[in-house]
This record gives structure tokens, sequence and C-alpha cells, in this order.
């Protein structure tokens, strides 16, 4: 049994024993969607229970009798109706005791865990919403609410997810080496938003949802764990370091948006740079290159300057020059253009952006438009910048982001002579 | 949770078309004292503990009307006259009596426009059916 020190949070725990209890139940039961519920309504019963009681000496083996008794009582009512063979006429507390005791695969079953909540079957927001709760052991009532939106609406997510991976019959064991690659990548990618998310916020006031960003670095942090020589899953977790130890300046007190350049360097995080440069480092000299690990390099170059204008751009733009031959995606040509026209100049930069207006990913944007008045700007057009800086407030759905938009827009029509060195995210 | 106080109401600012694209071109001084106002405002409801909800919404540029075709399919409508009103964004409150909600409402209606000089842009207060159903007679 693993000792659990009891100065660690309760709520630490439980999401740390989450994964490895649903695992455990569902290989004994077959049953993801019931043992999930089970599992959840075992994890509320600790929240409620343990602050008061005290952590029991074995809170794994509590979790899974409780979850245990849980699905025997449901898969019972499953019985009575459907007459079904199971394992119910076993004692419920000697069916937890078994399952308690093959420790072993505790590490294994929060891989599996993780490969089939980010089946590539999903929606990204299924996966997602999925992933947070079987993996990261929140309830719904808290994804709901970092998503905003109901929390019904969130259940309902949640329990169609389930549904469209029984559907889909996606056993509960490791991707077989063929599809693993692939599979690893949509768990990487599930990753990503769930900590993008919590950084940038797609929509509604806030521009920082503290809990997603914690709640993706966590998980990504365990996953490293189990797959400590996967050089993207390093690369990933650098990434998310690298930019979430600018969390403290991106925004003024009353949430407005701050750009890398005007940024406070002082308040970025003296911790995490340097564990994300050390994983990157390590990543890097395995020689298994990828878009992670090359967007963590970008991160870390922008980490390393120590005032805006020491920033490398050669290197950025090398980067990002990589990155452009390993992938499709319409923002690394748009941070591309970015890099092109601070070592080349703006009109270097304008002309790849006419590039991605025919491509329908991205052409009406708002970062495509915000990134185009910047170049504007620099360019010295300014009546364009201000258009565009407007279209781009027109079309972002982030508040501070309009309000941001609209000020560099105000301060080009009064003719401030000053520009503001707006470089837009690059390390996006 | 219970509700606190009883009724709810709901704020809505609207403005026309016009007068979006008179908000976009304030000076910048202008719209920095806007937007303090509003994270003031918001913190204030919040602080009070009248605060249920509140969304801004996105400039009505790319707003589309839309009504079900003859089968049933979208028919939108997208262009619309300079005059023509459109939802800003709202606030739901929880408050004791119409009296209070008119009071936060003329707050919001008095954020600072141009110059910093007092505003007095139209709220519109409805309250929300929100009420437990009774019995019929």
């Amino acid at each position: 049994m693993r000792a659990q020190s009891s100065d660690i949070p309760i709520e630490h725990l439980l999401r740390e024993l989450a994964p490895q209890v649903v695992g455990a139940v569902t290989r004994r039961f077959h049953d993801f969607a019931a043992a999930e519920d089970a599992v959840q309504e075992a994890l509320l019963a600790a929240a409620l229970q343990w602050p008061q009681e005290g952590v029991p000496d074995n809170p794994r083996g509590w979790l899974i009798q409780v979850a245990v008794r849980r699905m025997t009582d449901y898969l019972r009512s499953e019985e009575a109706r459907r007459r079904r063979e199971t394992a119910v006429a076993e004692e419920a507390h000697q069916l937890a005791e078994a399952v308690d005791a093959e420790n072993d695969s505790d590490q294994d079953d929060t891989l599996t865990l993780l490969f089939m909540c980010c089946h590539p079957a999903l929606t990204p927001p299924s996966a997602i919403a999925l992933t947070l709760r079987a993996v990261g052991g929140l309830t719904t009532a808290e994804i709901a609410k970092a998503f905003l939106v109901p929390e019904a609406t969130m259940a309902q997510r949640i329990s169609r997810a389930k549904a469209s991976i029984k559907a889909s019959g996606v056993p509960f064991r490791l991707p077989t080496s063929e599809e693993r690659a692939q599979r690893l990548r949509a768990v990487l990618h599930v990753l990503y938003l769930i900590f993008n998310e919590g950084y940038t916020s797609s929509g509604g006031p806030t521009l920082q949802r503290l809990e997603l960003s914690r709640e993706g670095i966590r998980l990504a942090r365990s996953l490293h764990t189990l797959l400590p020589d996967d050089a993207e899953v390093a690369g990933l977790l650098a990434l998310m370091l690298l930019t979430d130890a600018r969390r403290a300046a991106r925004a003024d007190p009353d949430g407005e948006l701050i750009p890398l350049t005007k940024q406070d360097r002082t308040l970025w995080d003296k911790t995490e740079i340097p564990e994300g440069i050390a994983l990157l480092t390590t990543a890097l000299s395995k020689g298994s290159i990828g878009v992670y690990q090359l967007q963590a390099a970008v991160a870390a170059v922008h980490d390393e300057a120590a005032r805006a204008e020491d920033t490398d751009w050669p290197q950025i733009l090398a980067l990002y020059e990589l990155l452009k031959r390993m992938s499709d995606n319409p923002m690394v040509m748009l941070n591309h253009a970015i890099a092109a026209a601070m070592v080349h100049g703006p009109s270097k930069g304008l002309e790849l952006l006419r590039a991605l207006d025919s491509d329908t990913r991205i052409a009406s944007h708002h970062r495509l438009d915000a990134v185009r008045a910047h170049l504007l700007e620099m360019a010295g057009d300014h009546q364009a910048a201000i258009t565009h800086y407007r279209l781009a407030a027109v079309r972002t759905t982030s508040i501070p982001e309009r309000n941001y938009l609209m000020t560099q827009a105000a301060r080009l029509s009064q003719g401030t002579t000053r520009p503001d060195p707006m470089i837009p995210r690059t390390d996006q | 949770m219970k509700g606190a106080k009883g009724m709810k109401y709901i704020l809505m600012m609207t403005g026309t078309k016009a007068q979006f694209d008179w908000y976009a071109k304030w000076s910048k001084q202008d719209l920095q004292a806007n937007f303090a106002f509003m994270h003031a405002f918001n913190k204030e409801l919040k602080d009070s503990g009248v605060f249920v909800a509140a969304e801004g919404l996105a400039f009505p540029d790319e707003a589309k009307v839309v009504r079900a075709g003859s089968h049933g399919e979208p028919i939108t409508d997208g262009v619309f006259p300079e005059s023509k009103e459109f939802l800003a964004g709202y606030w739901i409150i929880d408050v004791e009596g119409p009296e209070q909600a008119y009071k936060i409402a003329a707050r919001a209606s008095a954020a600072p426009g141009p110059g910093g000089k007092r505003g007095s842009m139209p709220i519109e207060v409805r309250q929300i059916m929100s009420g437990a159903p009774k019995e019929m007679p």
C-alpha cells in the first residue's frame, strides 16, 4: 500500500487517487462509464467525510471500497432488469480487497485511462470534459464552472462522451504499438487545450482561468512521470511551464491585457522557467524533435530575454521555419510572419500574411487582423492599422482582448508618436 | 442556493449600430476610463451580494436575425440600418425590489463617456420570471 502523508490537502490527494481508482474499478467490471460514475460518488463521499473524520489509513482502498459498493448496487439493479451475468454474487468488500490488491498496475491504469478519455472518436470538448473528470478527479460542478456552462450541460456532455466510448468499443487497455503514436498525439492535444483554455480563456470576461492551467500542468506532469523518455511529453510540459511562468505579468489588476513587450519581467516565475528549460534541454537531446518541443523552445527564447529588445528574433524565426515544415497549422504561419517581420522588417511579414487570406481556417480570425494591424503600424501605415485593429476588436470573443485592440486603434487615431510595441503572442 | 433577496432583474444595455461605431472611436483615455468604470461596477455588484450573472456581447457587425424557412431551414438576415438597436450586454441581479434595480441601472447608465462626462445611456430593466409556481384556484 502506498503511504500517504497526512499533510497533503485532501483535495490534492483525491485528484491524485482518482485515475487509479477509476482504472482499478474499470478493469474489474469492464464498464468504464459505470465505474467512472461510481468513483465520482466515492470521491464526493470522501470530500464530505474525510475533513470531518480524518483521512483513512488506506485512502485508495477506502475509495475503491465505496466505488465497488456503488458498482455492485448498480449491477444488481441492472441484473434484476437484464439478468446479466456479473460478479455481483461476490461480497462487495471481498471484491474491493481484490481490486485494491491489484496495485502494480496503478500507473498503467492512469495511462490507459488517459488514452481512453482522449480517444480520437471524441470531439475535443468531450475529451476535455471527460479527461478532467476521470483522470483529473474534478467534479462535474468544478468543470462546468471552469467552462462557464451550467452543471447539467456539462453532465450531459460527459455522459455523451462516455456513450461514444462505449459505442466505439474501445477496450480498456493500452493502445497497440501501431496506433500508439497517433493516440499519444491526441492525448497531448487534449492536455494542451486544457492548459490553453485556462491560459488564454477563449471567451468571457476573464483573461485567465487559473484552475484549468494548473490542471493542464498537473496532468502533463503525471504523463511525464509515466512516460519519462518521451521527448514530446516533456516538450509539452516544458511549453506549459515556460508559458505559465509569465502569468502574473500578463494582465493588470483589472484583468486588462499586457502584451509581452510591456510586461514587467521581474514578475515572471523564477522556478517555472528553469524547470521548463531543463526539461526542454533533456528532451531536445533525445533527438526526436516535435512540435511541442519547438514551441517550448520559442517560449524559452522569450523567457530568457531580460528585456523585450533583447529577444533573439533570428532564433525564433528559425524555430518557426522548422515548425512550419512539421505542421500545417495557420497559427504557426501567423507567428512565423511576426518573427519574419521582426528580423527582416514589416513588409516581409505582411507579404507572408497575404498567403493566409485565402486560408478559410484563419481568414476571418481576429488574430490575423491583430497581427496585420501591428505589422501595418510597424510599416507606418497608421490608417490601415487602425482599420485592422478595429476589425480584430469586432471579431474577438474575449473582452480583455477587445478592450486592448480598441485601445490600440484609439492610440493610433490620436496620433500618439510613441508606438506601443505590441508583439502579439508568438508562442501560442 | 436560495435566492437571498428574492426578485431577479435583468439590466440590458442597448445601442444602435451607429452608437457602437461611435464607441469604437473614443479616445484611448475615454475607453480606459470606461473599462475601469465597468470593472469597478461589476466588483461592486459582487461585493454587495446582488450579482447573479453578466455577459458582454460581441459587436453587432456579424449579428444575424434568423427565421425558419418553409422547410424549417435557417434564413438569415444580416443587413441592418444604422438605427437598429442591438443588445451590448446585460447584468442579472438579485435584489429586494424594483427600486433597488432602478438605482443600480442608473449607476450603469452613468458610465463615463467621452471627456469623462457622465453618461446617460438607456438601460432596459425587466423582471425575470423566477417565482415558484403556486396552486391556481
